[in-house]
């Protein structure tokens, strides 16, 4: 059964050494088709008798993945060599073969020819090592054919025209996608078409589209060795490319080996970068450096791109990290100093798929129906996109997702093809989609495997729960839970009670996630890879699926659930005097919302058991907040809003901020006290292998915007610790009670956000948290909604030893891969809570046009952002219009942050209120977004 | 990484429960009493024996059983780098005790009081598993010195990666810095005398490791039974009888 078979290998590693490596061959990999007689066919996946089977070569593969995720294509061999070329090259189309070839619902068979006697191939003399790999395709493909017989059409479908010439020599059948798609005769497969770049597919297919514009607009990239040793020498600087969100004609590029952000203005200097691209830089000389004021665009021929917005961004990942310096005279811009670049080369591309529309155009007659469109993507930081589609009239009123294929030098945008519709354009739940897409939020349903991991349903807790005997029977306990009103999914409950020592039983109930997910089980394996429950305006998607969610785990009021509790024994004066751990089953006496729980307690008249509980424990809990904050930890602010949602259309009918009251301080206070606790605990058993949060301290330049503006409104913050700042944004009280939060909002966005890290990978040092202003913290509390959570209660389990650690945690590498899965989620899941939240304000003020009042919170050359404390949003105000650009009517005073008419007659400053009045304008089609003028 | 794709061959093209190929060969080395070369796929180890004889250190001899002696070496060529390996590092210096310990386990010393016996094995080419492919080419080159044993002892390992046991890791198997159990066993006795773990494996699915690792023993035990009987035959022919 085994062929051994030694060969050699040179590989570099610094240096080049020969490597030997066995390579054994096999009689025994079978070919996958059920109708075979000589092998075995038990795990076949083509189909029974198929007409054709395709054999797919490399490039096929990596440029044609959305069509090959299309179900019309079937009966799929893929060669084992394709696989390998295929994660070398992209490891994204890689996994989305990967899952094509794991999905049974798709006939697609991984034939391993490299190990296969007869299909394998030794590397010839003088040959390459795509020419060898080529031909063990080919070599392949011919075996099928000889090996399924004349009944079965094999075909090699390839875009590399030698390989295909060299094929037909060989008597293999093969054909190019495109000739092969035409043959299916199905039009809406052409579109999902990547079309060839010119050198693959002879000259005259490609039919000559744009004569006009057939010249050079952007300079080539260097190649990649010129790059290389541009970086060594200093002379090109390396980072990722993140595009003004306001101005998709700026962008910047973090470079380490200067130290400073390099603007790049304009999209001949872009050179056809995407946002999040790593590529290489070259600084222009010094007096091409542009400043904010001279920004010109006018190179740039594309009058309805957009309207020119020179206004810096304001969330701190795209900012420009530099200070601008001070400068002194009038004459100098604020942006002049700043280093400018073009960019050179791209070292590492970005591209995926993009949603948006395509821009109205007028249907073409004739041609069969294949147009080119333009495609509008609906993140402004991308540039059209130019597609080739066979179904226009369908397209044009509706979202879609379109892929970049290729970018050449002659074309001013780049050029991607349709992937898929999401629907129409302006429908709510279509928009909702969008927002999901562009989060990378998977809002499919559960799949079968994943369902059949739930318990028998109508699940109730049977005696053999209860007979375990680490489960603690707590259900005489009057437990109650306090959530926001219409809360499905509670995942913690609370008790008190008088000690007759005069002590306090506090403790937290947190549902038992991990009862029900078993790690290794499909239904763990999504749940880890959702990491986090999302909540949008309207709908929530889950991390696990429903029953689990609003049943079988969510502590509801009168029914047994079970429960990890953690149960603490406290002074009066909120001091723990002993903490312990157990599962168990409760029963929830009430399941109360914020606003009962604080009527409850308000209401001096009641005097009910639940009552006293709560107001015990709100005693508590402030003294334990108190002590939190001595201790220096921070309140923050978001601008959070709450929007009132139709019960029949869903519309937004009003907005506003969330409100906050003591019953949500309460339970927050209990559940960081828990999850402290749980953090403690599981890092003393587990030092190395433990799921804990961290909130990085601030350093000084991220706060600087922060100090600026307190500065200028003459507030003395002191940074140089949380309890310090914390004090002092306690001070910072101004005329108008919303000063301090305003001042808190800022603060909130100068810092960084808070994460996941598995305690091996840090010194103990780096785990603090600084807005908590706790050493150790972790997330417990919440398994329903979050993965993090889950991964705890097994810890927890583990360390108070009634069930073992699952195997995961002894990998560290792959419980940081979690980590960071976790915390992208986590990301994601905040942006699109933001994004959907934007969408209904984009629909409640569609119809109703508002006069309000708001706050600056940053100046810029050419207007300034505000804040509207009403409804929680912020957005440019401009001063001048795109006529007049760059009149030099207005400049900034940096000292004061002010922003002041050049005769003096008028100026703004920051934290003004200024009256504003909002309305949703579309400047181009299908783009609609908020504007904000001044009145 | 991947080290067993989804199709559930390894990287070298063996599914998860196979061995590499192995080869013997025994009296190499003419000059020393007993001697074997075993190859496990890319791993070649020599072995020789000699004794058992007079104690060369009078002060070590011990009067009622024999002195058991093993130096392990790695040959300079045996792995790619030609990097010198300066001689009795702790690496080999550890590898030397466990190769003594295990051979003297099952040599029968008793028989040969006031004597010695050493055992010499270096590795020609190193593929990772090199700690069993010693001790069985040591086994064969007692055997081939006629040294009287309670049975042979072959050793094999197997490791934990991608969730899956995998038997007789090769060198880039072994890299990945997972579970690499070796075990050693008396197969007619059917006892374990050797048992070492590198890195760490919950309990139960060690048991499930070592049962691989102990099957491969076995595998190899009858291999060189094989060998070691076609070895009489011709020494028998040889003899002319």
């Amino acid at each position: 059964m085994l062929h051994n078979k030694s060969f050699v290998k040179k590989t570099k590693g610094g240096k080049v050494m020969k490597q030997v490596r066995e390579h054994y061959l096999r009689d025994d990999i079978y070919c996958g088709a059920p109708s075979c007689t000589v092998c075995d066919t038990s795990n076949a996946r083509l189909s029974a008798s198929p007409s054709t089977i395709l054999v797919l070569d490399t490039n096929v593969v990596l440029n044609q993945i959305d069509l090959l995720e299309n179900p019309a294509i079937d009966d799929v061999v893929v060669l084992s060599i394709v696989l390998d070329e295929v994660k070398n090259k992209n490891m994204s189309v890689y996994n989305r073969l990967r899952a094509i070839c794991n999905n049974s619902m798709r006939k697609f068979f991984v034939f391993s020819n490299e190990h296969h006697r007869d299909t394998y191939v030794k590397e010839m003399s003088g040959e390459t090592k795509n020419d060898r790999n080529d031909r063990a395709i080919r070599v392949a493909a011919q075996w099928y054919q000889k090996h399924l017989g004349s009944a079965v059409k094999v075909l090699l479908v390839t875009n590399d025209k030698e390989n295909k010439r060299k094929a037909s020599e060989e008597g293999i059948c093969a054909e190019t996608v495109e000739s092969y798609v035409k043959s299916l005769d199905r039009p809406d497969l052409l579109d999902l078409l990547v079309r060839p770049s010119s050198e693959d597919v002879d000259m005259e297919e490609v039919e000559d589209h744009r004569p006009s514009k057939r010249k050079v607009i952007y300079s080539e990239h260097k190649p990649m060795s010129e790059i290389t040793s541009g970086l060594h020498r200093g002379i090109y600087h390396q980072g990722k490319l993140r595009v003004n969100r306001y101005n998709p004609f700026e962008a910047y590029v973090g470079s380490e080996s200067i130290g400073d952000e390099i603007t790049i203005y304009g999209r001949s200097n872009m050179n056809r970068a995407f946002d999040g691209d790593i590529v290489a830089v070259e600084l222009l000389p010094q007096d091409q450096w542009q400043g904010e004021k001279s920004l010109s665009i006018a190179g740039e021929e594309d009058e309805d791109e957009d309207e020119e917005v020179h206004l810096a961004p304001n969330s701190a990942d795209v900012a420009p990290r530099t200070i601008p310096q001070q400068g002194s005279s009038r004459e100098i811009n604020a942006g002049s100093s700043r280093p400018s670049g073009r960019i050179v080369g791209i070292i590492k591309r970005n591209w995926h798929s993009y949603c948006g529309s395509l821009e109205p155009m007028p249907i073409p007659g004739g041609n069969r129906g294949v147009a080119y469109a333009l495609f509008v993507s609906k993140d402004r930081r991308f540039p059209k996109i130019r597609i080739q589609t066979r179904q226009l009239e369908n397209l044009l009123d509706k979202r879609i997702i379109v892929s970049v294929d290729s970018w050449d030098r002659q074309s001013r945008y780049p050029s991607g093809h349709y992937v898929r519709t999401i629907g129409d354009i302006g429908d709510r739940d279509t928009e909702s989609e969008v927002v999901l897409i562009e989060n990378d939020i998977n809002s499919r349903p559960f799949s079968a495997q994943v369902l059949a991991c739930l318990p028998p349903l109508p699940w109730s807790v049977s005696s053999e729960d209860l007979s375990i005997p680490f489960r603690q029977d707590l259900r005489h306990l009057r437990v109650f839970s306090v959530d926001p009103p219409g809360c499905k999914d509670i995942d913690d409950a609370l008790h008190c009670y008088a000690l007759p020592n005069g002590n306090f039983e506090v403790g937290v109930h947190i549902a038992d996630v991990t009862n029900f997910v078993f790690p290794g089980t499909p239904l763990d394996d999504e749940a880890s890879q959702r990491g986090t429950s999302v909540y949008l305006v309207e709908r929530r998607i889950d991390m696990l699926p429903k029953p689990l969610t609003e049943d079988v785990c969510s502590l509801r009021s009168d029914v047994e659930r079970l429960a990890f509790s953690v149960i603490w024994e406290m002074t009066p004066e909120a001091d723990i005097v002993a903490t312990r751990y157990t599962k168990s089953v409760i029963k929830s006496a009430a399941a109360l919302s914020y606003v009962e729980a604080q009527a409850r307690m308000d209401d001096s008249r009641l005097m009910d058991p639940v009552t006293t509980d709560l107001r015990n424990m709100n005693s508590l809990a402030k003294k334990m907040r108190l002590r939190r904050i001595e201790r220096g930890a921070l309140t923050l602010a978001s601008a959070e809003v709450k929007f009132q949602i139709d019960t029949e259309t869903h519309d937004p009918l009003d907005i506003g901020m969330y409100q906050i009251r003591e019953a949500n301080q309460m339970v927050e206070e209990f559940m960081l006290a828990a999850n402290v606790s749980v953090a403690q605990q599981i890092l003393k058993s587990f030092p190395l292998c433990s799921l804990l949060r961290r909130h990085p301290t601030p350093t000084r330049e991220m706060l600087e915007p922060l100090l600026r503006v307190s500065a200028a409104v003459g507030l003395n913050l002191d940074v140089s610790s949380s309890k310090a700042l914390a004090d002092s944004l306690d001070l910072a009280v101004g005329e108008d009670p919303y000063f301090n939060k305003l001042i808190r909002i800022l603060a909130t966005r100068c810092m960084s956000q808070a994460v996941y890290f598995c305690s091996g990978d840090l010194s103990s040092p780096e785990y603090h948290h600084y807005g908590l202003a706790t050493p150790l913290y972790t997330h417990f509390t919440s398994p329903i909604r979050r993965y993090a959570d889950v991964i705890v209660h097994r810890l927890l389990a583990a360390s108070i030893g009634i069930s073992k650690l699952p195997p995961v945690f002894q990998d560290r590498l792959q419980l940081t891969s979690i980590s960071d899965n976790l915390n992208y989620r986590h990301r994601n899941a905040q942006m699109a809570g933001r994004a959907s939240v934007e969408l209904h304000t984009l629909i409640y003020f569609r119809k109703r046009p508002t006069d309000t009042e708001a706050r600056i919170v940053k100046i810029r050359s050419n207007g300034f952002f505000v804040f509207v404390p009403k409804y929680g949003i912020e957005g440019p105000v401009y001063l001048t219009t795109r006529a007049e650009k760059g009149s030099g009517e207005w400049y900034v005073d940096e000292q004061e942050q002010k922003i002041k008419k050049m005769d003096g007659s008028i100026s703004y400053s920051i934290l003004q209120t200024v009256q504003i009045h909002m309305e949703v304008v579309e400047p181009q089609p299908n783009r609609p977004k908020l504007q904000l003028t001044l009145i | 990484m991947e080290y067993v794709s989804p199709e559930g061959l390894r990287l070298d093209g063996r599914r998860p429960m196979e061995m590499r190929q192995i080869r013997a060969e025994i009296g190499s080395v003419s000059k020393a009493d007993g001697s074997a070369i075993f190859e496990m796929g890319n791993t070649k180890v020599i072995a020789a024996v000699y004794g058992p004889r007079e104690v060369q250190n009078r002060s070590q001899q011990i009067s009622d059983r024999a002195l058991v002696r093993c130096e392990y070496s790695m040959a300079n060529f045996s792995t790619g780098d030609r990097m010198r390996k300066p001689k009795g590092d702790r690496r080999s210096t550890e590898i030397s005790l466990v190769i003594r310990q295990t051979m003297e386990a099952c040599i029968l010393t008793h028989l040969m009081p006031r004597s010695q016996i050493d055992i010499y094995v270096q590795v020609l080419q190193a593929d990772g598993g090199t700690r069993s492919a010693c001790i069985n080419a040591a086994t064969l080159a007692l055997a081939d010195a006629g040294i009287p044993m309670r049975d042979l002892v072959t050793s094999c390992s197997a490791g934990y990666l991608n969730s899956t046991p995998l038997l007789d890791l090769n060198y880039v198997e072994d890299s990945a810095g997972g579970p690499d159990v070796t075990v050693g066993i008396l197969p007619k006795l059917d006892k374990v005398t050797l048992l070492q773990m590198d890195s760490k494996l919950p309990i139960d699915i060690l048991e499930n490791v070592m049962q691989l690792a102990t099957e491969g023993c076995k595998a190899i035990a009858n291999y060189i039974r094989e060998i070691l009987l076609e070895n009489t035959k011709q020494l028998e022919y040889r003899r002319g009888s």
